[in-house]
This record gives C-alpha cells, structure tokens and sequence, in this order.
C-alpha cells in the first residue's frame, strides 16, 4: 500500500518540479502562506518559542509576587497599570497571570509548539515523503493557531482583564460572569481561541496520522520507523480522539455564559442573589474536560519522549534498547490515557468507587513508563556517549521525568490524593514531569534538527550554558515545592501571609523566584544562539551528527520535494550503531543489507528467509576462506 | 550577591512607597537600569569568557595538542552535578522535609501516612538507584574515539523483568489504596455522627451545627434572603434548633460527618492536620467522615507553639480572595465541647424571625411551593 502511494506522489511531484522552474515562490508564498511542511514547522517553532517567552515572563511576575508579597514595586504599575495598582499585581491579576501562564504553556507551547514543529518537520523527511498528505490542511493549521495564539493574548487588553479560573477554567467560576473579573469579555476569548487551537490541532492531526499511514517510502514500514514518528503519530491519533471533547465541554460553557442554558449550574446564589440555573453538573465539566485534560498530558510528553529516544541513541552510538518494547510501552500509554481522567477529580465529589477504579487504571499507566524510562538507561549503558546540548537536553527530560513520574505515584493514589490534592506538590509534580521534561525534549528536538531547519549549526558553548542554568534552576525551583505541598500549602494562592502556618515557606518562595529568574534570564543565552546561529552559524553538513534516519540524507539546502531525485528506499531499522563488524559506526536506513554482509547478524533476517540464506552462504564462505588460510 | 540585591530592592521600595496616596508611586529608573546593566555585564562576562576558551583551544591546537575534550567535560559536569545533587536532595529532604505536617490528627490520617511512608521509601529507593546509574552512565561511557558502543538492541528477559516487577510493587500499593480509599469515603453514617454543615461561598465560610434533636433542617437555595444566608427552611421543625456557629468546634475521638456544601462556586473544604478534603461543588451536596483524635492543646503542646489552630480553608480556585478563605478548627475535650455548644446562638435569631413572618405570608398568598432540601 505504501508503495503505491509514493508513486503517486512522485508523479504528483515531477509536475510539481516543472511548474516551480517557471516562477520562483513569493515572499508570501514562501514564509507567510507555506505550504512546505518544512517552512510551516518554522512557523509552528518560531511561534511556539514566542509564546513560551511571553508564558514564561507571566511566570516570573507571579514569582515576584510570591516572594515579596508585601512590597511594592513601582515598576510593575508602569508596566501594567490597572493590573498592578500601588506596584502590586492584584489578586485577581494574580490569578489570570498562572491561568494564562498554564494555558499557554500546556497548549500554545508543548502541544502546537512541540507537535507542531517537529511533526511537521520530522514525519515527511523520517518516513520519506515529499510533503504533508494535504500541505494546504496544514498550512490553515498553522494560520489557525496563530489566530487563537493572537485571541488568547489580546485577551490582555480588555478591560477586565483574561481569563482567571486557572487553566481548567472550572465553572461555575468560569461560567459567571460576576463570580471574578476574568470571566467576562477575558473568558469569552479564552474559549473562542480554544475552539481555533482545537481546529488547528485536529487538521494538524489528521494529515500527520494520514502522511504516516500512507505517505512511507518503499521499505519503510511500520517497525523500520524511528520512535520519533512513532510518537508523533501516537500523539496525533491521541489528539484526534480527546480533543474534540474539549469542544464539546466548550462550547457547552459558552451556551451557559451566553445562552442561560443549564448545563453545569446548578442552585446558585451569588453575592446573595439567586441565579435561575437548575439540574447542571459542575462535574460534567470536569468530566469532559479531563476526557481531553489527560490525554493531553500525554500529547505533551509522548514526543518529548520520542525525541529524547532518538537523540540518546544516535548520540550513544548505540541502539535504541528494546524497539519493540518501546514502541509498545508508547501505544499502551495511548491507550491507557483514555481511562485515567478520574485521577483529576478523586476529591470533587465524584461517586468514590468510581474514583477507586481510575486507581487502578492510574497505576498502571505507571507500567509503561517506567519500561521506558529502564530501556533509556540502559540505552546508555555501554555506548559511546557524545555531549552535544540536544544529547544533555535529553538525559535532562529522563532525569525529570523520573523524578516527577514518581510523585505521580503518590498522586494517583486516591488516598494520598486526598491531602495532596491541589497542593504545591502537585505544581512540583507536573512542572517536573510534564512540564521540564516535556521543554527539555523540545529544547533536546531544537537543538538537533536545528542544521535541518536552517542549515546551519547552533553554538555548541553557549549550549552548554543554557542547559546547565536551566537544569539545575529547574531543580532548584520545583523540588522544594513538593514540601510545601506536603506541609499543605495550596496552589493558587496570591499570598501566604494570611496564614501563620504558611508564613515559614516564605523564605522558600523567595529562592524559588530567583532560581527561577536565573532561568528565565539563562533562556535568553537560547534566544541568542537560536535567532543568531539562523544567519551567522557554521554552516552544517548533510549529516552533522552521523545519524541513520532518512532526513539526512536529504541536502542542506531545502527544496520543496525534499529529495532531488528520486526518495530513497529504506532497507534497514534506524538504530544499527556500532554494528559489529561495520565499517563505521552507524549505517543509515538506506544502506542494503547486501552492502554490509560483514556487519548482519541473523537477527536482520526473521522475517526474510531468503536474506538469511543469503547470510548463511557468506558466513560459510567466511568460515570455508579462513580455513584455507 | 543574591541577598545584595534583595537589599537592594528593598530600599527603592521602601523610597517609592513613602509617596502620598494620591500620587501614583514613582519609578526608581537608576534601579532600573542597574539591573539592566548586571544583565548586560553578566552577558558580556559569558561572551568574554566563551571567547578565552576558544583562544585557549585554538593555541592548544596550535601547539600540537589536542584541544578540550568537551565530551570529557561535560561528563565531569555530570558526575559533578550527581554528587552535589545527592547531597541536595539530602538537604532538602532533612531540611524543608522537616517544616511538612505533623502526625495526622485523625483516625483515618493515620492510615494515609502509613501509606504516604511506604509510598515514599519504595519511590525513593527508585528515585536514587535510576538518577545515580543515569548520571554515572553518563561519565562512565563518555566519548572515546577508541572504543566502539556495545551493540545491545534488546534483551527480552531483562525486559521482562523490569516490566513484572514494577507491576507487581504497583499492584501492592494499588490493593493497599483502593481498599484504605474504600474505607475512608464509605463509612458508614452512625447515630451518634455529630452533622455540621460547612457551606462555603465568595469568600468564607459559613457553619450550621444540630440543635438538641442532633438533625439539621433543610436548606434551599432559593430560600436565601440577607438575613437567612443559607436559606434554611423554617417550615420544617428541625430547623429550629439549629446553631449558628463562628469558629468549628470539635469533640475529640467522636464521629465527624461534615456536610460540605458551596453556594456560588467550586470551593474545596481543606483540613490537612486531619487528612480531610473534599470539594465543595453547587448543587452536589458531599460528606466527609472522619474522627480527630488530637486536641488543640495537645497539638499545640506537640508543635510547641503556643499560637497554634487547626484551620480549614479553601483549597478550589474560587476567585480573587481564594487565598484568604479560612476558619479556625478546634478540637477539645467532650466537656469543653458541651459548654461551649451550650454558649452558641440559634440560626433563627431575632431579625429573621421578624422577617419570616413577612416572608411567610407573602408566600402563601403567592402559593409558591417548597422544593425539598438537598442535604440529609
């Protein structure tokens, strides 16, 4: 099957060729209206990044806010006026800063920033196809993110300030207009730039979905792909089926805020006056939400984990330990992330049996990680380990997501749920585990791919630097708040002041705003190198890291198509590093078993009979020459 | 130089703050700019320092040596940072493990931390071994252009192994919670449960205790008046008798059943000395059970801190004020407990005994009818 579709498109692809030579591309056409999955995951990165900026400094001023909560600090009302009277961030500013700081962060950045750019980049060049199944799909993808990436911002602008229930935008909070500031006119546009990213992500979705499933180059079939494309297209499968009830929830919200219908309130007074709202569920919301909300969660890390994957084993010289098990530990966490929802919810309410059975299903899901997280190590075990940033960026989203997979532990224990619930060990757990590991595997993914994007090689120095200051602040930063949640402190809060038990955490709160400062400052050591190194960096070579995947083998300079002549067939998985017997230490896809006869091993051969024969007669051979020797 | 320039800061605020309140508070721009400009030397002190090392690689080079070995250094960064990161993680744990809760104050909190103990020492044990063999991995098999990775692809009965045995600790700790969960959500309401209503709304807590017939009377909520906040229902004689109550009161090792109610939106009855939360959801009236078993005194004695209260407070985003949304608990002797309920002023006081009279005749003439009460 997939041998047709690549001929069709190389047919598609030679009318395609003579049409280009006539005209040369717009400015238009070429950066802004793309087509070419290669210019859209750019614009998916370059945005991503943006956004990231913009959460990240969000983030700091509620940090500041945290460690000084009773100073003043002129600067901040210059900066953002009715927001911070007095030189102090308001409550209800407070609250908007970590719900748009999250909301970005878990959509704009990991979920569009992260899929986005290195789905769009790595499943045509990994799996060998001139383009996206439908580019123009793909394109309006990309439009439509920015669209809500630019509705969720200027949500900054109108008068009563974003959205502020927090990310999951809980009604009834969010559903009345007068229960907070933020869910006026700032909740309206939070919920319209939700339903576009949603769009955007299911029209992403489904043509990487399509593209894997019927755009491989000859030989490239499913078990000969590299786990990045294996997790990317988990992750879009993933988001096609969880995302569309997030719409669902959304749009029955908006038909509560706009419309009086009842679907989540339910025997409402509000500031003493009654509000005509009957039979709703606040925890049908919840319910809908949390169908995507975990599912999510995996969206973010399960590309983060495929890129770690291949970036340690092409940086290990070694391959990738346990494919198979890989791969498989990959869809049973697909799977397993539709029943696990409940574990968000243990203490709302919810009927507790029900809660007893997310449980069970939460602890399982722990099974397949934790085969991951075995295999990574012993990926590294023995192999020949090369330092670039990508490969530091990558052991960094092991190391977090070890240290937050564990706390998960904790978390999806209904019991230990119930005093830990929406405390700061929670903030710890899932900045660490979803949250570092999933930036560090982008950042593993940038660092990379960046000679594949722009041609060119980013500083391997200032590298370093950014990893070690982000790494250790990271830690310095999160793995304090897992005591503060253990002495019971609650996320969300504007000030610890109110309570004399909270008021020891103040000193905690005060380094933790400063080692995150330091980390935001050390992200501008990226910026620097990223934006520079596009215009000024060495120039790269066709395959700077000496890797075996396909999308080396495609030249320096981009060309719409891909490869110039015909897509190279693939005769081998993409993990045969240090081969015994082999000349060098990695032979890429394209490489023929019969080039390499010194190196294969009977392995190679299970499923090809004549192969192993083939095999068999040259290690006679082999045997029979040294014999006479 | 960190507490420096928290001095630092300090100082332009207290200056700025000192302005009148009429006139908006002024900028400190010197301040401003010398932040900048650390910045700016910090950057400058980076690109400074990048450029000796490639002056000292390139000479290096020059001379006929080979040049830093980065893979070498970055390895020695990596041991370097398990060391110091071990001994962290030591700190942080003795130091801040220190500042979390006490001893549970509750029957069912003793099971929790048992449970939080065991959880924590079998996750830390993995915690340790995989972080240490991750980065001593690391500098074990740094770079070498001699040597050549051992091609290991797979290994199915290690792989085995390292799938039954986390699945089998998970299954322990899963058996455990579920039935230690079973057991604190499901318990089973006794004659004796002393009912208190928690309702909680923008940005407090409102407490309803039973009178002497130990029955709570129906609420509505479309009953809510000023006066009558709750919207208790006078047409039913249990509501009558029932307290209106400022500060939680609770008699030690006696059967709480809170009844946990919200009026505007999601809040989260919050009680972490006794292992309690629940949310408190509109329209979905909940219960949680539980029995304190350490007083006040006692508690305080344990702490040693004199000043010390129970609290319960909002742990549910409920808008700008969520962060000081809090009762004081106390737990006492049963004694204590008697004298002090005996103290307490019926729900039903004056002003809105006044105003059912009024209320009630309007409704009749109305002939609006009462919808059942949500709780009990």
């Amino acid at each position: 099957m997939s041998t047709l579709a690549v001929h069709d498109h190389e047919v598609a692809h030679h009318d395609e060729h003579g049409h280009e030579h006539h005209h040369d591309q717009s400015f238009l056409s070429k950066y802004v209206f793309s087509m070419d999955h290669k210019m859209i995951a750019k614009q998916f990165l370059i945005t991503g990044i943006t956004m990231a900026v913009i959460a990240m400094i969000l983030s700091i001023l509620f940090r500041i806010q945290l460690a000084y909560p009773e100073k003043t600090f002129p600067l901040l009302t210059t900066l953002l006026g009715r927001f911070a009277p007095n030189g102090r961030i308001s409550p209800d500013f407070y609250l908007a800063l970590v719900t748009i700081h999250g909301t970005i962060m878990v959509f704009f950045v990991l979920t569009a920033g992260l899929s986005g750019t290195f789905a769009n980049l790595l499943i045509p060049l990994q799996v060998g196809a001139r383009d996206m199944a439908s580019p123009f799909m793909n394109m309006l993808s990309y439009w439509l993110f920015f669209l809500a990436s630019v509705i969720m911002l200027s949500s900054f602008f109108v008068q009563k300030g974003p959205a502020s229930g927090g990310w999951t935008i809980y009604p009834p909070l969010s559903a009345l207009p007068k229960a907070m500031p933020g869910s006026g006119e700032g909740m309206t546009l939070w919920l319209i730039s939700m339903v576009l990213f949603v769009a955007s992500s299911l029209m992403g979705g489904i043509n990487y979905v399509s593209t894997v499933l019927n755009m491989r180059t000859k030989g490239m079939d499913l078990w000969k792909m590299p786990l990045t494309i294996w997790a990317l297209f988990l992750t879009a499968i993933l988001g096609i089926l969880a995302f569309p009830v997030l719409v669902a929830g959304v749009v029955l919200l908006i038909f509560d805020r706009s419309v009086g219908t009842s679907f989540y309130l339910s025997d409402i007074v509000l500031n003493g006056v009654q509000q005509p709202f009957e039979g709703g569920s606040p925890i049908l919301f919840q319910h809908l939400f949390w169908f995507l909300g975990h599912p999510e969660v995996y969206i973010v890390i399960m590309p983060a984990m495929g890129i770690s994957s291949e970036v340690m084993s092409v940086n290990s010289r070694k391959p990738i330990f346990g494919y198979h098990a890989m791969v498989y530990s990959l869809i049973g966490i697909t799977v397993l992330s539709f029943i696990v929802w409940g574990h968000h919810m243990f203490v709302t309410g919810m009927n507790p049996f029900l809660g007893g059975v997310f449980m069970i299903t939460t602890l399982i899901i722990a099974v397949p990680s934790a085969v991951k997280t075995f295999n990574w190590l012993a990926t590294l075990w023995r192999g020949n380990i090369r330092f670039t940033p990508a490969m530091l960026f990558a052991i960094g989203m092991v190391s977090f997501f070890i240290s937050g997979g564990l706390t998960g532990i904790f978390l999806g224990n209904a019991t230990l749920d119930i005093n830990l619930h929406d405390t700061y060990f929670v903030v710890a757990h899932f900045h660490l585990v979803m949250g570092s590991a999933a930036i560090f595997g982008m950042l593993a993914g940038v660092y990379h791919w960046f000679p594949k994007m722009f041609g060119r090689m980013m500083d391997e120095k200032l590298g370093y630097l950014h990893f070690w200051l982000t790494f250790i602040c990271a830690y310095l930063v999160f793995f304090p708040m897992h005591f503060m949640g253990l002495d019971g402190v609650p996320r969300r809060y504007y000030a610890f002041t109110e309570f004399a038990s909270m008021q020891k955490w103040l000193t905690i709160n005060t380094f933790v705003t400063w080692a995150a400062i330091i980390a935001a400052l050390s992200q501008f050591g990226f910026l620097y190198n990223f934006f520079v190194s596009m215009f000024k960096g060495e120039k790269a070579t066709q395959n700077p890291w000496e890797s075996n995947t396909l999308e080396w083998t495609t030249p320096v300079e981009h060309l719409h198509g891909n490869w110039p002549g015909e897509i190279p067939t693939v005769y081998r998985w993409p993990y045969d590093y240090s081969k015994p017997g082999a000349e060098q230490d990695y032979i890429p896809q394209t490489v023929p078993y019969s080039q390499t006869m010194s190196s294969n091993l009977p392995h190679d051969f299970e499923d090809n009979p004549a192969g192993l024969e083939a095999l068999n007669t040259y290690t006679s051979t082999l045997k029979a020459n040294e014999q006479v020797k | 130089m960190l507490l420096g320039t928290n001095l630092l800061m300090a100082q332009t605020d207290a200056g700025s703050a000192a302005t009148g309140q009429a006139e908006a508070p002024k900028v400190d721009w010197t301040g401003v700019a010398y932040y900048v400009l650390i910045f700016f030397l910090i950057c400058l002190g980076v690109a400074v320092v990048g450029k000796i090392l490639k002056v000292y690689d390139l000479t290096l080079k020059m001379q006929g040596k080979k040049g830093l070995n980065w893979n070498t250094v970055m390895a020695t960064f990596c041991i370097i940072f398990l060391l110091i990161g071990l001994y962290g993680a030591y700190w942080s744990f003795t130091e801040q493990g220190s500042m979390t809760l006490p001893e549970a104050a509750s029957a069912h909190g003793v099971k929790i931390d048992e449970m939080f103990t065991v959880t924590t020492i079998l996750t830390m044990i993995v915690f340790f071994i995989t972080q240490i063999l991750l980065f001593t991995f690391l500098f074990r098999y740094r770079y070498s252009a001699k040597r050549r990775a051992h091609f290991l692809p797979h290994n199915n009965t290690i792989e085995k192994v390292w799938t039954i045995i986390p699945a089998v600790v998970l299954t322990i700790l899963v058996v455990f919670g579920f039935f230690t969960w079973q057991k604190i959500m499901n318990s089973e309401n006794l004659k004796d449960d002393i009912n208190i209503d928690v309702t909680g709304h923008q940005f407090a807590w409102e407490l309803r205790y039973p009178g002497k017939d130990g029955v709570l009377g129906p609420k509505d909520f479309r009953l809510v008046t000023g006066t009558n906040n709750l919207g208790v229902n006078f047409k039913k004689k249990s509501s009558f008798d029932d307290l209106k109550v400022d500060t939680m009161y609770l008699p030690v090792n006696k059967s709480i059943r809170l009844n946990i109610l919200a009026q505007d939106v999601i809040h989260s009855v919050y009680m972490p000395y006794f292992r309690v939360q629940l949310n408190a959801v509109p329209g979905l009236p909940t219960f949680f059970k539980f029995v304190p078993t350490i007083t006040t005194a006692q508690m305080r004695a344990k702490l040693d801190d004199p000043k010390f209260e129970y609290t319960l407070y909002c742990n549910k985003i409920c808008g700008g004020s969520h962060y000081n949304m809090q009762k004081v608990v106390r737990v006492v002797s049963e004694a204590e407990y008697q004298t002090w309920l005996s103290k307490q002023k019926p729900y039903l006081n004056d002003a809105l005994r006044k105003e059912l009279h009024f209320a009630s005749a309007n409704e009749q003439s109305n002939g609006s009818t009462n919808r059942l009460a949500l709780n009990n």
